[in-house]
């Protein structure tokens, strides 16, 4: 049987801000190559759980494993070297905007590695041309498209090689063909380079499209009640909540 | 930086009848070699067929990736053909994804610098950004006669948070500022009449100088730092937001939403805290009066007293409430005119900052002249 490695461990975790506790011992664990889901329902926690799996916000109790390093133990040294080997696209894109395009790609090759100017120059235009965007080096953030934002976003997000990508609402504000490309964009990343992949959304095409394995969190269990392959929980339903949030509502009660 | 590890590999390149060949061994990760590759670089554009050849490559990663993609890019260029053998599949589709061209950039910047048409935009530029501020007050002006017929679109508590930001919460750093250039002008002042034994119209000095003018450009000068930047960066920020287009598609206008309480509390503050200020500035006046000059306490606020007159205060405060209308109007014109993104929020700040200092210092000029000309 083929042994499968754990790259991201979730154990206990509980995310709480002040007295409010939005999720209280989360467990679960993304293995190498997964392209992996964390869904629901709006104010679930979702996008904090992105913020805590990204050193943004610290958990209130429990333990974040990364690469086998324990996150939250680990020293601000470890910490950066660990966040060097992750890509995060953010759901607005994130780019600077006083940056051209390919100065903002070029940003962390600039700062991780000794690469000549060359090369980076070269690197700069090999990510933008893989995510559709060849000859937009030049471009400011503002001279772009939503969608174009993303790519570029995507684009850096890729600068240095990472073993884990995470993305943050990936399809929100796009038309669906741009929705489609990136999808198809994440998957021939993951197929292609192994990239795990970590995704934050609620879009249901995006989810049955790309998702391997996925955790369904629901705000009023403060927790996952559902973990597992979103087709076969399409499939074998956990609970009513499952269902209609994959089905839309269209089967069992809103 | 990344961690450098010592990678194992093989780049070798041949070039006979046309043919440029390349082959890749080991492992290919973070390769720098320039000078080898600028060398296939350089032999890649006289060959009619490039073959590639990666066996035995074990890893790879960007760097090798894209050492593929240029030289895929110099035989597009040069109608070679590209052949490659052994590549792994997974390097091949990233290639290919890379070569797929989704869309072409589109923006006309080819333009040569020509003085006249640089000329021409910059007295275009002009031309709107005068227009664009006439129409500014323009609006302004129509907002107050919507708010004195009970017609603006005003939220009270709007009003009375801009009122309570640029009020009592300005009144520390309008104190300390102002008690300083009184002891300021009053040391400046105490060493030239020292010499003549005149020190005890120190007093005079301070308070004449804090009343008329000082006070209230001290005022100014604060409140444009504070207020006036933090009206100009929260309304670039709602611009960025798009909360501004918002207002303005559900028929609210901004002007009466946005600009007018700002403007009413600074014009109802700016002559208050102008009073403040003089108030003290003559406290700083007196403390190097009693404590420096030895002027008894006494003495100095009879002085003071004697050297003050209504006109002074009136003019003071008159220049007060001129600079609370140019603070809140650079402020607010700045915002609404902010671009949309983190950058102009900066420059929409500056900009409202610096204009309206400047404009303060003009309209001090045109105030002096004209109190001249009428003898007050």
């Amino acid at each position: 049987m083929k042994q499968t490695e754990v790259k991201i461990k979730v154990e206990d975790l509980t995310i709480a801000y002040g007295d409010f506790v939005l999720m209280k011992n989360v467990n679960f664990e993304v293995n190498k190559g997964d392209i992996f889901i964390i869904m629901g329902g709006s104010g679930c926690g979702k996008s904090s759980m992105l913020r805590a799996l990204t050193g943004l916000v610290p958990p209130a109790k429990g333990n974040i494993w990364i690469n086998g390093l324990n996150f939250n133990n680990a020293s601000q040294a470890q910490k950066d070297a660990l966040m060097q080997k992750c890509g995060i696209l953010y759901q607005s894109g994130a780019l600077f905007s006083s940056m051209t395009l390919a100065e903002n790609i070029a940003l962390p090759l600039q700062q991780y590695t000794n690469y000549s100017d060359k090369l980076i120059d070269e690197l700069v235009s090999l990510k933008l041309a893989l995510v559709g965007l060849k000859g937009f080096e030049e471009f400011y953030p503002s001279e772009i498209s939503g969608g174009m934002k993303k790519r570029a976003g995507l684009a850096r997000a890729l600068a240095l090689d990472p073993e884990i990508v995470y993305f943050d609402e990936p399809s929100a504000g796009l038309d669906p063909i741009s929705s489609k490309l990136l999808d198809d964009l994440i998957v021939e990343i993951n197929q292609s380079l192994g990239t795990t992949i970590v995704v934050v959304t609620h879009e249901l095409s995006s989810i049955f499209a790309i998702g391997t394995n996925s955790i369904f969190l629901d705000a009023e269990a403060k927790g996952v009640i559902a973990h597992g392959n979103p087709k076969d929980l399409l499939k074998n339903p956990p609970n009513q909540k499952v269902l209609n949030f994959l089905t839309r509502g269209e089967k069992g009660n809103a | 930086m990344l961690e450098r590890k010592i990678y194992l590999m093989l780049l070798d390149f041949d070039i006979e009848q046309n043919t440029l060949k390349v082959a890749i061994k080991g492992d290919f990760c973070r390769f720098d070699d320039e000078v080898q590759k600028e060398k296939i670089y350089a032999a890649a554009p006289k060959a009619k067929q490039i073959l590639i050849s990666a066996q035995d490559l074990n890893v790879w990663d960007s760097t090798a990736l894209v050492f593929f993609y240029e030289l895929a890019q110099i035989a597009q260029k040069n109608s070679a053909q590209l052949k490659y053998s052994n590549i792994p599949d997974n390097l091949k589709h990233m290639l290919d994804l890379a070569l797929k061209v989704d869309r072409k950039p589109s923006r006309d910047d080819a333009r040569a610098f020509d003085f006249l048409f640089a000329l021409g935009n910059w007295a275009v530029g002009l031309y709107q950004s005068a227009a664009r501020a006439m129409t500014f007050v323009s609006q302004i002006v129509t907002s107050f006669g919507r708010f004195f017929r009970g017609k603006a679109v005003m939220r009270s508590v709007d009003f009375l948070f801009a009122l309570e930001d640029c009020s009592y919460k300005a009144i520390g750093i309008m104190s300390l500022v102002s008690f300083m250039i009184g002891l300021i002008l009053a040391f400046v002042g105490a060493v030239q009449l020292k010499t003549f034994g005149a020190q005890i119209y120190v007093a005079s000095l301070v308070a004449i100088g804090m009343t008329r003018i000082m006070g209230a450009i001290m005022a100014g000068v604060i409140m444009s730092g504070r207020t006036g930047a933090s009206y100009a960066a929260t309304i670039g920020t709602m611009q960025v937001n798009e909360e501004i287009d918002a207002l303005k598609t559900m028929g609210i206008p901004t002007m009466d939403f946005l600009v007018l309480p700002r403007i009413l509390s600074l014009m109802i503050t700016m002559p208050l805290l102008t009073l403040w200020a003089d108030l003290m500035g003559m406290f700083g006046g007196a403390f190097v009066g009693v404590v420096m000059l030895d002027i008894s306490p006494q003495e100095y606020w009879k002085y003071s007293l004697d050297a003050l007159n209504f006109s002074n205060f009136m003019v003071g405060i008159f220049h007060g409430f001129v600079f609370g209308i140019i603070i809140a109007l650079c402020g607010c014109y700045y915002g609404i005119n902010c671009g949309r993104n983190a950058d102009s929020v900066g420059v929409a700040t500056t900009k409202a900052v610096v204009s309206a200092i400047v404009l303060m210092i003009v309209a001090t000029g045109i105030i002096t002249m004209s109190l001249e000309v009428f003898g007050i």
